[in-house]
């Protein structure tokens, strides 16, 4: 007989959507391909060497150097699409779970204090997670981006400034529900430190909502740097992600070439899509609210 | 009331007044646009002489100094590129981001909420179920990728609708608008959907999670045991009572489109204020870059205001917390 354990009923009640283990298999595919994409890639897409200009614009499934086909067409600089795809997902990828990550330290350790300490701590830091939320994502990244230019370590920061607000409301909110409860007052009596009640009782019972807004806010934060990126305040040349994939090709799309931007931008939903799958049968397993 | 005003007022003015610093801080602290003005085989002679023109040559905090004066007069500078004033060029953008935002949030609601009615009434339908699937497109698609996929599509495949531009405008109190001339409305219509894309999902779901929760109401059984017919149940009683929350949720979601209507500029080459503040950032026209973040942070306190102020109007549930809280 099986041992009923937390975790494998949440397993079991993942697996009842179809939808969602196929978006997270996708995602763990996806994870795969862009951690192995030097492995895969058919040809290194930074390497001047593999490149050929005479290959520029090639339609998909045109025959390359060396008896290679370029399943997908070929750029300007005649750079193989498939293998721009696998090295863009790993930035996309890479910028968006880093993002996320460091923004979930973040907004969790203040939504934390705010809602342990309360009062004055409390009031302010809601009151800047309200006048942040006030404005669009796109707003925040452009005044930062504006600010602090084109980058990798900047899109970084600058999603995770978009980002942290969301965490902190957040795990604030279950956390002023859970701060009321008696193994708090338990943990409090024992006059324990308040750094130990904080992280090794209280943020362990924070954790489902936080694990929904993360997965959520990775899909996000990898569509805005794609968007910005494409706007060209994003990344710099030097490190193609999806986005500047597309852009890149959105010039050729007037004449036709459609190949250049369409195939980034499919890799880019399909990212998108099976983390928001995801995403939305985590939000229902994880809901106290739809216990059956 | 006064106070919670007065309260907001000051955070708000605060609030515009840290964003115009880091704006400024920031935008002044990256690259130097003379650099891109000139030539580069330019005398040092001449580098001396644009600089002193632009102020660059004043220290920051004196030139911060001045752009608040003259701020305060309505002065943000002029751009270094146009040599006009920066907040005129961001104004005369203004009405084709205006149209194109309004256009968006109309679409959303001519589209949405019929839709959303019809997922609503029928949520097993495959229609109902098409329509749900759509909606969740909708949110994950990014929207610079619609765009793209719109003008492959509707412009260079079949060719029924410009890419670019504004088209023909026509002069209307000052505003040059494009709806009003067969050319303009043809090349407002890809912009407008793209940019509405995301709003449609959401009012879609706004309006589907409302019909749904309407119609199991008292007052429904209750017309319908009248003796009504359906479609007066559903176009006067349900609709009336679902459109509440879509049209506040709308309202505050009218200065995202203005925001996001960055992006559908960038696309669909929309000679708008995203499409200015796009190109300043990228050739460093600073004064523009600050005119344009100063013009939408002002708009947005004003909108998030005008909102929070309404709450207390329309809604007698959410009543002001006094002065202590």
């Amino acid at each position: 007989m099986k041992i009923d354990t937390p975790l494998r009923r949440f397993a079991a009640e993942f697996s009842e959507s179809r939808l969602a283990l196929i978006g997270l298999a996708l995602c763990a595919l996806l994870l795969l391909i862009a951690l192995f994409a030097p492995l895969l890639a058919p040809q290194n897409p930074y390497d001047p060497r593999a490149l050929s200009i005479l290959d520029g614009r090639l339609p998909p499934g045109s025959g390359g150097p060396e008896g290679m086909v370029y399943w997908l067409g070929t750029d300007t600089q005649g750079r193989d699409i498939l293998s721009a795809i696998l090295y863009g997902l790993r930035i996309s990828l890479g910028v968006g779970v880093l993002s996320a990550v460091f923004a979930l330290a973040l907004g969790t350790v203040l939504g934390l204090l705010a809602a342990y300490f309360g009062g004055r701590t409390d009031a302010f830091l809601m009151r800047a997670v309200d006048i942040q939320l006030g404005f669009p994502s796109i707003l925040v990244a452009l005044i930062l981006l504006s600010v602090l230019g084109k980058g990798v370590d900047k899109i970084i920061i600058a999603l995770v400034i978009v980002q942290w607000a969301y965490y902190a409301r957040a795990v604030r909110g279950t956390a002023l529900v859970e701060r009321g409860k008696d193994y708090m007052e338990a943990a409090r009596c024992l006059a324990l430190r308040h750094r130990d009640i904080v992280f090794r009782h209280l943020l362990p019972n924070c954790l489902p909502p936080l694990i929904v807004v993360a997965t959520v806010q990775v899909a996000h934060a990898i569509a805005l740097e794609a968007t910005l990126s494409f706007l060209g305040v994003g990344l710099p040349i030097s490190e193609p992600s999806l986005g500047l994939l597309i852009a890149n090709g959105f010039q050729f799309m007037l004449s036709g070439k459609y190949w250049v931007s369409l195939f980034p931008g499919i890799a880019l939903l399909v990212m998108i899509v099976a983390i928001n799958l995801v995403g939305d049968q985590l939000r229902d397993v994880l809901n106290p609210r739809l216990r059956k | 009331m006064a106070l919670f005003l007065i309260r907001r007022l000051i955070q708000s003015v605060i609030a515009l007044f840290v964003v115009s610093l880091i704006v400024f801080v920031g935008v002044y602290g990256i690259g130097n646009p003379v650099d891109i003005l000139i030539s580069p085989d330019a005398t040092p002679e001449e580098l001396r002489r644009v600089t002193r023109v632009l102020g660059l040559d004043r220290p920051m905090w004196e030139q911060y100094g001045l752009f608040v004066v003259n701020a305060l007069r309505g002065d943000l500078g002029n751009s270094f590129i146009h040599s006009q004033p920066a907040i005129q060029l961001i104004l005369e953008r203004f009405p084709a981001t205006f149209e194109l935002a309004i256009s968006a949030m109309l679409l959303a609601v001519l589209l949405g909420i019929p839709l959303g009615m019809w997922a609503g009434l029928r949520p097993n339908g495959i229609a109902g179920r098409t329509i749900m699937a759509g909606s969740i497109l909708g949110f994950s698609l990014p929207t610079f990728w619609v765009g793209l996929l719109l003008i492959m599509v509707f412009a260079v495949q079949l060719g029924w609708l410009p890419a670019t531009g504004r088209g023909e405008t026509v002069e209307v109190l000052g505003m040059r608008l494009s709806f009003l001339t067969r050319d303009g409305l043809a090349h407002l219509i890809l912009p407008a959907l793209n940019l509405a894309l995301f709003k449609i999902s959401l009012v879609i779901r706004l309006t589907r999670a409302g019909m749904r929760e309407v119609l199991l109401a008292d007052y429904v059984k209750y017309a319908y045991a009248k003796g009504l017919t359906e479609r007066r149940v559903i176009f006067v009683h349900v609709l009336k009572n679902i459109l509440i929350p879509v049209v506040t949720v709308l309202g505050l979601e009218l200065g995202s489109v203005i925001a996001y209507s960055v992006v559908t500029e960038s696309v669909f080459a929309w000679p708008g204020m995203g499409k200015l503040v796009i190109d300043a950032i990228n050739i460093l026209d600073r004064p523009i870059i600050v005119a344009y973040l100063m013009v939408v942070v002002l708009m947005f306190t004003v909108i998030n205001l005008a909102v929070d102020l309404l709450y207390t109007v329309i809604d007698p549930r959410v009543r002001l917390k006094p002065a202590s809280a």
